[in-house]
């Protein structure tokens, strides 16, 4: 199943979510992409934001992606309707970002934000990344495979082969993927973390992974 | 083009013992800033509300009537007014009254904010942050259409029949939304009528350019005169007689704060090379000799057709003195070198008479 996926369902349509979107057009991926917005008012804003993308429903995007990624503000995840999760892959580029965000009592008690979301969609093969990266990053910095000045970006998920298909969807972006294991290793590049917004090549993200203390999300002020 | 500049405040640093200077003399710094800044001929100065020791604008519109009252033709406003945590009402009455102070010069630039202090300290939860920024813009549009205002919402109570003075000398103040580039900001601008105002601070400066397409044509959808729609790049951005010289010097103050700010949002500090990436071609900070700046405004402009593009040079506790040197080049070489590429900005005819 590992890079077979051509297809990617965002939901969320802010910043991260039409900068991903247009880097997976230019990168060859279908697009589809759905926000709280009526589909007809999205459309008019992705036909200009990110042309070729498909806005739909979150239930269409979802079912007709072989992938989907989370990028809503993580403060909306609970809107989401598990269901339409079962069996998906997923990848939460999602962060918890107290000190701008807002204080959530259920981030605050030192659990991953991911582990929560995991928890929230049981059905869901989660798998954390791109959460590290700035969104206009995402499509200024990418470069092709082997280029010495490619930057890499670290996967957690408790499913192997999700991870492997997450790793060449990262590779197609512009981006060396590095397994970083399960999901709990997500903790080594939130927010306050040095991979956390840090722009680091293959051999170095895999430094920081070894060396990395979590950090809990709350805890970044 | 307009050009102006846009500050928060920034204290100074006592380059000998390295204690930070009082909040006291960074009001009167910021002060002979405007003063400055109008002297020289720029179009715009707005201060951005923040409430840290660093950086102590809190209260802008006490400020820009001060330099009011010293200044003939440079528009004062904000960037931005944290509307979400202020209430719309007092704001709408300081800004009529600068207004009528400074011969209709007032603007207000609403904005979200970058950072918020303001809420724990106004008693507001950011748990409420989009329905309180939706409300209290609601109300302060509102406040523009008319004197005497009827309206009810959740986080203030309810005005019925209420009068609000003074009035602006033009009939209503140019209001603008400030976004960081939320593509949904872009459009809740276009069908609220008001100009936007794109804060580019980081990455490459014409990635907005998408986004000022959706506004403008998100405008036309909803029935704005061209005209109307108008755009203006907030930026940081420094302007030195020598380019490496200035690069060199300014790095070291946006270092500075991007380290403090990292630290508290989390991300990794910024490194030279990045800077140096940044600060040239398209990149979002304009720090550079006054030939470079001017091309980079130019070369922006193709992008975006902005109106109006404001620089954030005191970052970091940059010395007063610099600070004042990069303001006078600016109005001084920069702006003639614009204006040559792209007409000089016609100035509207100062208001004599009010409502």
């Amino acid at each position: 199943m590992a890079g077979e996926v051509s297809r990617i369902g965002i939901l969320g349509a802010g910043r991260v979510g039409t900068a991903l979107a247009r880097q997976a057009l230019k990168t060859g991926y279908e697009v589809r992409i759905a926000s709280s917005s009526p589909p007809a008012d999205l459309a008019f804003m992705v036909d200009i934001m990110a042309p070729g993308a498909i806005a739909g429903t979150v239930e269409t995007t979802v079912r007709d992606s072989d992938i989907v990624v989370l990028a809503v503000p993580l403060a909306k995840y609970r809107l989401l309707a598990p269901e339409f999760f079962d069996g998906k892959l997923v990848i939460d580029a999602m962060n918890y970002w107290g000190p701008t965000d807002g204080t959530l009592a259920e981030f605050e008690a030192g659990v991953l934000s991911s582990e929560l979301v995991q928890r929230f969609l049981p059905g869901a093969r989660l798998v954390r990344t791109l959460n590290q990266i700035g969104y206009h990053e995402l499509e200024e910095q990418a470069l092709p495979t082997g280029h010495p000045q490619r930057q890499a970006l670290a996967i957690a998920g408790d499913d192997p082969q999700a991870r492997a298909t997450v790793a060449s969807i990262i590779d197609r972006l512009g981006y060396d993927p590095v397994d970083a294991g399960p999901l709990a290793a997500a903790a080594a590049f939130n927010a306050g973390t040095p991979l956390f917004g840090g722009r680091f090549g293959r051999r170095e993200v895999e430094d920081l992974l070894r060396s990395a203390e979590p950090v809990p999300e709350a805890a970044t002020s | 083009m307009e050009l102006g500049i846009y500050s928060f405040g920034d204290v100074q640093r006592d380059p000998n013992t390295g204690q930070l200077g009082s909040t006291a003399e960074a009001t009167r710094n910021l002060f002979e800033a405007i003063k400055l800044a109008d002297e020289v001929g720029l179009d715009y100065f707005g201060i951005g509300e923040h409430h840290t020791r660093e950086m102590p604008a809190s209260a802008a519109p006490v400020i820009l009537a001060a330099a009011a009252a010293v200044t003939k033709n440079i528009r004062l406003g904000s960037a931005v007014t944290v509307i979400s945590t202020d209430d719309p009402v007092r704001v709408y009455q300081q800004y009529a009254t600068l207004d009528a102070l400074s011969g209709g010069r007032a603007e207000i630039l609403a904005g979200r904010g970058s950072s918020t202090e303001s809420f724990p300290l106004f008693g507001y939860s950011l748990n409420d942050y989009d329905e309180l920024y939706a409300e209290k813009l609601d109300l302060l549009l509102t406040l523009n259409q008319s004197e005497t205002v009827t309206w009810s919402g959740k986080f203030r109570p309810a005005l019925q029949d209420a009068l609000v003075v003074p009035r602006p000398l033009n009939g209503s103040l140019p209001i603008w939304l400030g976004t960081g580039g939320n593509p949904q900001s872009s459009v809740r601008a276009a069908l609220l009528g008001l100009p936007i105002s794109y804060a580019i601070i980081g990455g490459k400066a014409a990635r907005f350019a998408p986004l000022a397409d959706l506004y403008r044509r998100a405008a036309e959808h909803a029935g704005m005169r061209a005209e109307d729609a108008k755009i203006s790049v907030a930026s940081p951005g420094f302007v030195g007689d020598n380019a490496k010289a200035a690069k060199d010097m300014w790095f070291r103050h946006w270092h500075g704060i991007m380290a403090t700010v990292g630290k508290v949002r989390g991300f990794a500090p910024i490194s030279r090379e990045h800077f140096d990436y940044e600060a040239s071609g398209g990149g979002a900070l304009f720090v550079g000799s006054p030939e470079e700046i001017a091309e980079r405004i130019v070369m922006l402009h193709k992008s975006l057709g902005h109106m109006r593009q404001f620089f954030q040079m005191d970052v970091g506790q940059l010395p007063q003195r610099e600070f004042l040197r990069g303001i006078e080049l600016l109005g001084t070489k920069v702006k003639p070198l614009v204006d040559a590429e792209l007409g000089a900005p016609k100035r509207k005819e100062a208001a004599i008479d009010g409502r």
